[in-house]
């Protein structure tokens, strides 16, 4: 019997990364990415970093640093970032014998049948081989579970004499890391239970792992028992399972312009809720709650506020997009009111089943659409084939909201006319 | 007018196969489906169209393109506006059309490295570039092919 091994492969600042691939004269330079709409910092290099950016800070508030330190700024580039990623799997799907891409820039890489290699050396590999033939750096952590291939990881990129690899089996080793760790840093350990663990006194990772897991499990959940297991190297998360199911689907953006026009709101809400559907049938799960919310400005304030949300259960749970963008434009005018500046707005699906769970009550009323799933997966094929685009015509056409790219970068993997130049 | 030699068509172009009219689906309909009757006689001669990508990237994931500016590597047949074809997964070595990222910009030449490190243009009206031993020179990739249309659009 092979005992367990896994790998996280984590690139390191990928969205900057992408962004320098092409751009020698940026090689030592800083670089921050924006999110959406420029709005806050998503992605620093490492130069930018050591100039104390911190993540998510908004780009307003580094306007000055970004002159005087000469930052170069980039919107994000989604195109470039999909194909770089696509890239580094397809380069890890042929190094590894099981690879289970858990992000845009992460995936966790199966490894028990290699295991009598030298794990630090096949490492290496790893990392030149996607620098090489990709051109982004990469960090990886082994250890025996995911749980703690993810600190491995973590350990790689903060301390440079590990050379971006961190080889975790030996218990010793995993034993000084975990004291070494804030329990923050402990993949799956959210703000809200951080705070809850240090009230309890637990600080490190090394702290939660000496924790009993039948009593944590008692007071939390059996999400934190296999947190601690793991911790302890008992693999309790295989490959392609996560450590818990998310609670809700929000999609939201801040639009480019102010919204003051229902017609121009009611076509941005009808868009997130159609793509919250889409990403709620990824997961394979039905909702049964849905929120409509709206923001203005809360940092100026000349403007008057308004900051409604509105949420409705539905009769029965659904995947369907027609009854989630309903259900949101019925919210939607619920709450929208004129003479408003509004700036965001988004729609957050929640209280999810698995296909079939769901049991209905006696006096409960509804029935599910005829045909809704199998309507749904053509819909979704035609839109996933990139041959083309179905949507519904409540989402608009022009989409005059739509997000402010000021800084975009080229599309230079993913458009003829936007190809890298040479001399 | 002069009369030309007739070619006999062997000597013009060498048919080497249908291209591949829909580059989508290279595969072929039917190739897995189980006949409830006979087999068809034609299915063990179905073969895939041929598809330029098989040609031209060996290594996909590794495989970058870019345009080509300007006439240093015109005598190398790159022109100005060909696609060039990138593999960064192969090992560099002399005499190779590279890109390098020369002066913060990349740049197509041909690497040397004997008797000593330097980019080559190839064009008499450029110098080749000295690349000095502390210099580290930063490869990009090895340039496989030239993608140049011959006809204008």
């Amino acid at each position: 019997m092979n005992t367990p091994c896994f790998a996280l492969v984590d690139c390191n600042s990928f969205y900057a990364s992408c962004e320098k691939l092409f751009r020698p004269d940026l090689k030592h330079r800083p670089v921050v990415v924006l999110s959406n709409n420029d709005g806050c910092v998503v992605a620093r290099s490492s130069e930018a970093k050591c100039l104390g950016i911190r993540m998510a800070v908004p780009a307003y508030q580094i306007q000055d640093l970004i002159q005087q330190k000469q930052i170069f700024v980039f919107s994000s580039n989604y195109a470039l970032y999909a194909d770089i990623s696509n890239r580094v799997m397809t380069t890890l799907e042929g190094l590894a014998p099981a690879v289970e891409v858990y992000s845009i820039d992460e995936a966790f890489l199966d490894l028990k049948v290699l295991e009598n290699q030298d794990m630090e050396v096949f490492g290496q590999h790893i990392r030149q081989t996607v620098d090489r033939w990709i051109g982004v750096p990469v960090s990886v952590g082994i250890a025996p579970t995911k749980t703690l291939a993810k600190l491995a990881n973590h350990a790689a990129k903060q301390y440079p004499g590990t050379h971006g690899v961190v080889d975790l089996r030996d218990p010793a080793r995993q034993r000084r890391l975990l004291d070494l760790m804030p329990v923050r840093e402990v993949w799956g350990i959210g703000p809200r239970m951080e705070k809850h663990l240090e009230q309890m006194g637990i600080r490190t990772a090394g702290h939660l792992a000496d924790c009993d897991p039948g009593v944590m499990r008692r007071t939390f959940s059996v999400t934190i028992e296999r947190t601690i297991r793991e911790l302890n190297g008992e693999v309790c998360i295989g490959l392609d399972e996560e450590p818990a199911a998310k609670q809700q689907i929000i999609c939201s953006r801040s639009f480019s312009q102010r919204i003051t026009q229902f017609q121009d709101m009611r076509e941005a809400i009808s868009s997130y809720a159609i793509r919250a559907a889409e990403k709620l049938r990824e997961e394979n799960r039905y909702a049964r709650s849905i929120t409509v919310f709206l923001r203005t400005n809360r940092f100026n304030p000349h403007e008057p506020q308004y900051t409604p949300s509105a949420s409705t259960e539905l009769a029965l749970p659904t995947l369907d997009s027609r009854d989630i963008n309903e259900t949101a434009l019925e919210l939607l005018r619920s709450i929208y009111r004129d003479g408003y500046r509004y700036m965001k707005a988004g729609v957050m699906l929640g209280d999810f089943y698995e296909p079939g769970v769901y049991q209905q009550n006696l006096f409960e009323q509804g029935q599910e659409r005829p045909r809704s799933k199998a309507l749904m997966t053509t819909l979704d094929r035609i839109n996933h084939s990139g041959l083309g685009r179905l949507f519904f015509a409540s989402e608009g056409i022009r989409k005059d909201w739509a997000m402010k790219r000021a800084h975009l970068s080229p599309r230079y993997t993913t458009s003829w006319k936007d190809l890298p130049k040479v001399n | 007018m002069n009369a030309l030699p007739a070619l006999k068509p062997a000597e013009i172009v060498t048919l080497i196969g249908r291209a591949d009219e829909f580059p989508r689906l290279p595969i072929p309909l039917y190739l897995d489906s189980v006949p409830a009757g006979f087999p068809s006689p034609a299915q063990d001669y179905v073969e895939r169209a041929l598809d330029l990508n098989e040609l031209l990237v060996k290594r996909p994931a590794a495989t970058y393109f870019v345009r080509a500016q300007g006439d240093s590597m015109i005598e190398a047949g790159i022109h100005p506006g060909d696609i060039l074809v990138v593999d960064r997964s192969l090992e560099a070595r002399h005499g190779d059309i590279v890109i390098a990222a020369l002066n913060g910009e990349l740049t197509v030449k041909r690497l040397e490295t004997q008797p000593q490190a330097r980019l080559v243009p190839m064009n008499s009206a450029y110098a080749p570039i000295d690349i000095p031993e502390e210099a580290n020179l930063e490869l990009f990739g090895v340039v496989t092919n030239v993608v140049h249309s011959l006809r204008q659009p």
